[in-house]
């Protein structure tokens, strides 16, 4: 290389911020995004920031490499990687340190990678920049895939980005950002987009290239397992304010901010169920960007403030060894009370009664495209009894949505297979069924910016649905609607309002109160709470748990976090390539003994309690629902397969015990031997 | 140990701004952006200046348009005649001022109908798919391919001259234009999820087309309008020019350009050139406004 560069004093970290405020000029105001955030990431370490949507962690990334908006800026306070303060730098040098020091990987690969240009070349680009021959390059970028576990570097290097997966294009990704030997790595929520399988393959790499090239590692991210898996030392941010830092293991085992306790309740975990307690969402809400209170900017959500937090800003105290925490009462945050600790009646977990509720009978869904067919579901055979909740889990593309919309009626299946609903068939399309069944069956959306009719108030949202299924007119029609808000805890306050001015855990109340307006009798909760922080994650199941005991009502609930679906399912449903492979009561399937796919499903979560257990790789990627594999559609990549019986005949569905069916060829007396994974369902609630 | 926590969802918003949050505010909201956009405002004022001119022409303009006054043809620009006098002595300033008058009832009142049509036919074959997208949207290409003017003559030689004629031909030739942009924007609409919910409602498919998708393309139809509205105008001034739009003697500016630009050869530039001029800033100005809305709405 031949980067005169100044060789930076030995002792000087990697990274460090000292003080530093940034601020966004809008619409004429200042408002300052983040305060006085100091912390260091040593040479060789890997430094985790963690907080919520808008406690700043992405707008410290982009000043780091001074990529920070137009209308922002740092105000005050240093930044200083390798000891070279970024500020002050030049626009040549500034290149310089973006094309040599610092590298950064961000949340959607796809959109980091250009997509006119083959990979290779893309990754070839960053040795020219450092004064190698094309030839070499290209060499060293074949090496480069090589070493980020991609098998066939050479025909990969040939494709381009929208040929290969999310998982080959994060690696992809890493490789070119790691091309150059930076000294600091930043990755920005980089596993985030992944299935929780990929994610964990990627965390996998990225641990280990860390360690063979010794790289420094700024790790951002809201996914606290994920961190306490990556890090070494941890900082948590809240409003743009560093609440506390700690070394990852004790942090996350003994946190000192009031804040940090907060959101590790709010998590389901250590096989957390409804029937056990309710979960802990913070009260409150963020301070709007740029004002902040006097006190303690976490005060007014606190439930531990006093007066002198709501006088005197906390400074950061020192807490113990390498532990800093911003409250004045550190000693005793884990003393945070617990919102409400009774739990009524379990609602479910009846056993399907005579006739279940809603029953599925070998239903398959083709789609067609250009010359092939892609079967998205076959076979699929479900029961939902009345005031159960049946968990649906798998890896993206595993059927589990196109389940919920031929179950609605959004999606007509292939003949053949049949709905019924109390015994009676449903129409394929929800167009010819009757107002009755239509009222039955509804659906709480992912994503309630899509799910709302942006145009619409509030109460238009939930008033239409209430007249149109609920049959609700004039004065009834106010009362109802007035019960509705209560009961999805919103307020008069919020009808005249639309959706944009609302948060995005009040939008998903009222898209639930629009599911609820007909009374319905399953409602299918399609990944609920995957846009939403954990905090109100936390709130929202709460409301769905309450809302299910008090109506009885019926949940399909898809997500890809098998916290969630631990912590809420009563049943549970494992689906992979449109196929189910696993189906039993939710302890049943998450304690073992349980189908490979499950088992390594489950030891893919990056996990908090801190329990280190062996992870199962997953060969390879989720073949094409376009041409999977034959015999066991898991075979390609299980790692317990038996041999040629697995690639040849397909395993039944069979109920090995009660209520617990799977589709494997080794018996369960087998499968149960080896407990490989130590699964999250075995620990008890503390 | 319990205690009482207020409702985190219930807190928010407590700022009175938001609470009377409504259309009110939304539209404050947008007429304030588009104010601070220089070449919009450009444009409003332009606009604003012609359609003073064209409802108060005859008080604004500073002589009788139609006063004839032979010791005075000709007479290039001056105090006097600001923009000179034609062939007839009449005053070419107030000629030009009143001059925009029918251009400007019948080229919005063509985009409005042509905008209306378009964006019913636009939300059914958007909305429905199918055969009936098919269908109608091979007529809609086939239509692409008719030239404005053209067509134009020809339905004014069928159905005579009038400016109703004009009217309904312009809007008509537009129309599948126009329902061809708001097809996309509804194409990319029903695939949201509200859409599903409002099937698994039951909801007509009127209700969806009307209620639930038209609210959310209506910025891609306001921004069309006015991009039709500035092509509206050419096509106007051009009939008029060929001599079968506007009739004399009216001062229309296409008009005026055909009657006398036979003029200019003898020296007389100005009976030609403040009616283009005239022409061009109300293009202009409706190109600027329809920029703005753009920029602000499609966002």
């Amino acid at each position: 290389m031949s980067a005169p560069s100044p060789s930076p004093a030995p002792a000087a970290p990697a990274l460090e911020l000292d003080g530093v405020e940034i601020s966004y000029r809008v619409r004429g105001r200042t408002l300052a995004v983040v305060r006085d955030v100091s912390f260091a990431v040593a040479r060789g370490e890997s430094y985790g920031l963690v907080g919520e949507s808008g406690c700043g962690k992405s707008t410290i990334a982009l000043a780091i490499v001074r990529y920070l908006a137009a209308n922002g800026r740092v105000s005050s306070g240093s930044i200083r990687v390798d000891g070279r303060d970024v500020l002050a730098l030049s626009g040549r040098r500034l290149r310089e340190l973006r094309a040599r020091t610092v590298s950064m990987v961000y949340q959607e690969p796809g959109r980091a990678l250009n997509p006119t240009i083959r990979v290779g070349r893309q990754i070839a680009e960053v040795f020219e920049l450092q004064g190698l021959s094309r030839r070499e390059a290209r060499e060293r970028a074949g090496e480069m895939l090589a070493r980020v576990q991609i098998a066939d570097a050479e025909s990969v290097m040939a494709r381009y980005p929208h040929q290969l997966s999310g998982g080959m294009l994060q690696r992809c990704v890493i490789a070119m950002a790691l091309a150059a030997r930076p000294s600091l790595l930043i990755l920005d929520e980089p596993t985030t987009a992944l299935d929780a399988t990929v994610e964990a393959e990627v965390l996998d790499l990225i641990a280990a290239l860390r360690q063979e090239l010794s790289t420094s590692l700024l790790f951002i991210s809201h996914n606290l397992g994920v961190i306490a898996r990556m890090c070494d030392r941890v900082g948590v941010l809240y409003a743009g304010e560093m609440v506390e830092e700690g070394p990852a293991s004790e942090l996350f085992e003994n946190p000192r901010h009031p804040y940090t306790v907060g959101l590790l309740r709010c998590i389901p975990r250590r096989g957390t169920s409804k029937t056990r307690r309710m979960l802990d969402p913070i009260p409150g809400f963020l301070p709007d960007p740029g004002s902040r209170p006097d006190g303690c900017i976490f005060a007014p959500r606190c439930a531990l403030a006093r007066e002198r937090c709501r006088a005197e800003p906390p400074p950061l105290y020192q807490s113990g060894r390498a532990r800093l925490a911003r409250c004045h009462f550190h000693e005793h945050a884990h003393t945070l009370p617990r919102s409400e600790q009774a739990q009524g009646e379990p609602s479910a977990g009846r056993p399907a009664e005579q006739v279940p509720l809603l029953s599925a009978a070998r239903v398959s869904k083709t789609f067609r495209q250009a010359a092939h067919q892609v079967h998205a579901l076959q076979d699929v055979t479900i029961t939902l009894a009345a005031g159960e909740t049946l968990g649906l889990v798998g890896e993206s593309g595993s059927g589990k949505t196109t389940l919920a919309r031929v179950l609605l009626g959004l999606t007509g299946p292939d003949p053949g297979g049949e709905v019924t609903l109390d015994g009676a068939p449903l129409a394929p399309l929800a167009r010819s069924r009757t107002p009755a069944q239509l009222k039955a069956l509804q659906i709480v959306f992912q994503n309630p910016d899509a799910a709302l009719n942006r145009r619409h108030s509030v109460r238009r949202l939930i008033a239409r649905p209430l007249s149109k299924l609920g049959g609700y007119r004039g004065e009834a029609l106010a009362r109802r609607l007035t019960e509705l808000l209560a009961a999805v805890r919103l307020s008069e306050r919020h009808l005249p309002m639309r959706p944009v001015r609302l948060s995005g855990g009040l939008k998903q109340r009222v898209a639930i109160a629009r599911a609820f307006a007909g009374d319905p009798r399953l409602v299918v909760c399609d990944e609920p709470t995957s846009a939403l922080d954990v905090s109100v994650q936390a709130a929202i199941l709460n409301l769905l748990v309450d809302l299910q005991r008090r109506q009885g009502v019926s949940y399909l609930f898809i997500s890809h976090d098998l916290g969630v679906v631990r912590y809420i399912s009563d049943r549970i449903a494992v689906m992979y390539l449109g196929r189910l492979m696993e189906l039993g009561p939710a302890e049943r399937v998450f304690s073992g003994p349980h189908h490979p796919y499950t088992e390594a499903l489950l030891s893919a979560v990056p996990s908090l309690d801190g329990v280190r257990r062996e992870r199962i790789r997953l060969e390879g990627e989720i073949p094409s629902a376009a041409n999977p594999p034959a015999g066991c559609p898991f075979h390609t990549r299980c790692h317990r397969k038996l041999g040629r019986i697995c690639e040849e005949s397909e395993p039944p569905l069979l109920e090995v015990e009660p209520g617990h069916q799977l589709a494997c060829h080794i018996p369960l007396a087998e499968l149960g031997r080896e407990p490989a994974a130590v699964p999250i369902g075995e620990h008890v609630e503390r | 140990m319990s205690i009482a926590v207020p409702d985190p969802q219930i807190a928010a918003h407590l700022e009175p701004g938001a609470l009377s949050a409504g259309r009110r505010q939304r539209w404050r909201e947008l007429g304030r952006e588009l104010l601070r956009q220089k070449l919009f405002l450009v444009g409003a004022v332009i606009l604003l200046w012609w359609i003073v001119a064209a409802i108060f022409g005859y008080q604004i303009a500073p002589q009788n348009p139609y006063a004839q006054n032979l010791t005075a043809i000709n007479l290039a620009p001056s105090g006097a005649h600001l923009f000179g006098t034609d062939n007839l002595g009449r005053d070419m300033l107030s000629r030009v001022i009143v001059g925009s008058r029918e251009i400007l009832i019948i080229a919005p009142l063509a985009t409005l109908i042509g905008t209306v049509l378009g964006a019913a036919l636009g939300l059914a074959m958007g909305y429905l798919r199918g055969l009936f997208d098919d269908v109608l949207s091979r007529f809609v290409e086939a239509f692409l391919a008719l030239p404005l003017v053209v067509t134009g003559l020809i339905a004014i030689f069928a159905f005579g001259r009038s400016n109703t004629t004009l009217i309904i031909v312009i809007g008509i030739v537009f129309a599948p234009l126009i329902a061809r942009t708001v097809r996309a924007a509804v194409i990319s609409e029903r695939e949201l999820e509200y859409i599903a919910a409002a099937r698994l409602r039951g909801e007509r498919a009127l209700y969806v087309m009307a209620v639930e998708i038209l609210p959310n393309v209506l910025a891609p139809i306001t921004v069309e309008f006015t991009v039709r509205l500035g092509y509206a105008i050419f096509a106007v001034a051009t009939l008029s020019f060929l001599g079968f739009g506007v009739q004399p003697p009216s001062p229309d500016w296409g008009l005026e350009i055909a009657t006398n630009y036979g003029q200019v050869t003898a020296g007389y530039w100005w009976e030609v050139l403040f009616d283009a001029l005239a022409i061009a800033s109300l293009v202009v100005a409706v190109n600027l406004i329809s920029d703005g809305l753009e920029a602000v709405l499609e966002r």
